[in-house]
């Protein structure tokens, strides 16, 4: 049985995301009752001595309707033509055992605002090809509201469709560069 | 800028028509208003019909008019609190497909006129929620014109000319921030 050790500061050097599996995701309320989620499949991420920056494509936004993945990139909700990516920066990451905290900026649809994701930090350990692997699962919550995202529609009890707060997460695997043996 | 205009009413006389008229007389010199005519030769849509390479002559000509235009300019009236059928029917058309539309990221700026009290409200709403689902980039900058029959028949209207020259102006500062990346702003 093997052990990971308690960690109480951020790993140093340079890890870069392995995308296969990865995920960058968001998951809002929708039509009151349940939890519609999606996924963009094309990001990037690092970790480089302690900061974690990350970018994702809008045009690569995944949902399982080819109409809803044309009109969440329109300028109802993400515009790609002039906002193409999503980015993130951290300011300051904080780890108490397993558990992390990070502060820094997101930009939606060309609005930076600060936002703090809350999560887990696992590892790092070895993988089977001698690399060295680290996990960070974090999550934020914020008002689509205030980037500009805010299509919404009526439904026949008076609610809207679409609730304000989206969950945001990014579930990350994150490979320690130059350590492969 | 080259804009096109969608008049929702058919009809000789229309008041929707005679406000894109009277859109593109209080134009600026850089700015060429041009009503689209082939509306009415747009046959329903039939998802059989619609074939990649193979639509209807009438609607290769709409989305060629569509994809031409740097902006587009609609004026609506409203049918049993609505969208005409007419320019529904057109927009579903050049909604196919969603990714390819020729509307997609072009800035639309709608009009709407009645000859009630309301002005069309409902039908210019109801236009902007399709217009926005068919990617375009929908403005709110409006002018919606109550009692038409009796406003548009007033004679020149200075007011009116004005409103529609801030409409065409927001079409036009679209149009240049479509040409340049945008700043970001922070909250």
């Amino acid at each position: 049985m093997s052990t990971v050790a308690q960690r109480t500061g951020v790993p140093t050097g340079t890890w870069t995301v392995d995308p296969v599996h990865s995920s960058i995701g968001f998951a809002v309320k929708h039509n009151t009752v349940m939890t519609f989620k999606g996924e963009f499949g094309d990001f990037d991420a690092s970790l480089v001595d302690g900061r974690l920056e990350g970018t994702a494509r809008v045009a690569s936004v995944q949902v399982d309707d080819p109409n809803l993945v044309g009109h969440l990139q329109t300028p109802d909700f993400f515009d790609a033509e002039r906002h193409p990516e999503l980015r993130f920066a951290a300011s300051s990451i904080d780890v108490d055992g397993g558990h992390v905290t990070v502060a820094g900026e997101l930009t939606i649809k060309g609005t930076t605002a600060p936002v703090e994701l809350e999560g887990t930090i696992s590892g790092p350990v070895t993988d089977g090809y001698g690399n060295e692997r680290l996990g960070l699962d974090l999550e934020t919550t914020v008002n689509r509201h205030d980037y500009g995202v805010s299509w919404n529609a009526d439904l026949p009890g008076g609610d809207a469709m679409l609730a304000d707060d989206v969950l945001l997460t990014a579930n990350l695997a994150l490979i320690q560069q130059g350590s492969q043996s | 800028m080259h804009v096109l205009a969608l008049s929702g009413s058919l009809r000789t006389g229309s008041h929707s028509t005679e406000l894109l008229r009277l859109a593109a007389a209080a134009a600026p010199d850089d700015v060429d208003v041009v009503l689209y005519e082939g509306l009415k030769e747009i046959p329903p849509y039939d998802a059989d019909d619609d074939l990649p390479g193979d639509q209807p002559a009438a609607v290769e000509r709409f989305k060629a008019a569509l994809a031409g235009a740097d902006a587009v300019l609609v004026a609506t009236p409203e049918y049993n609190h609505s969208i005409p059928g007419v320019l529904k029917n057109a927009l579903d058309w050049a909604s196919r497909p969603i990714l390819d539309s020729p509307v997609r990221n072009t800035p639309v700026a709608v009009l709407s006129s009645s000859t009630g009290m309301f002005g069309g409200v409902w039908a210019a709403a109801e236009t902007r929620k399709v217009l926005g689902a068919l990617g375009a980039r929908v403005l709110e900058e409006t002018v919606t014109v109550p009692r038409a029959h009796e406003r548009l028949a007033e004679g020149p209207d200075d007011v009116l000319a004005e409103g529609l020259r801030a409409v065409l102006g927001a079409l036009a500062h679209e149009v240049s921030l479509s040409a340049e990346p945008l700043l970001e702003r922070a909250v």
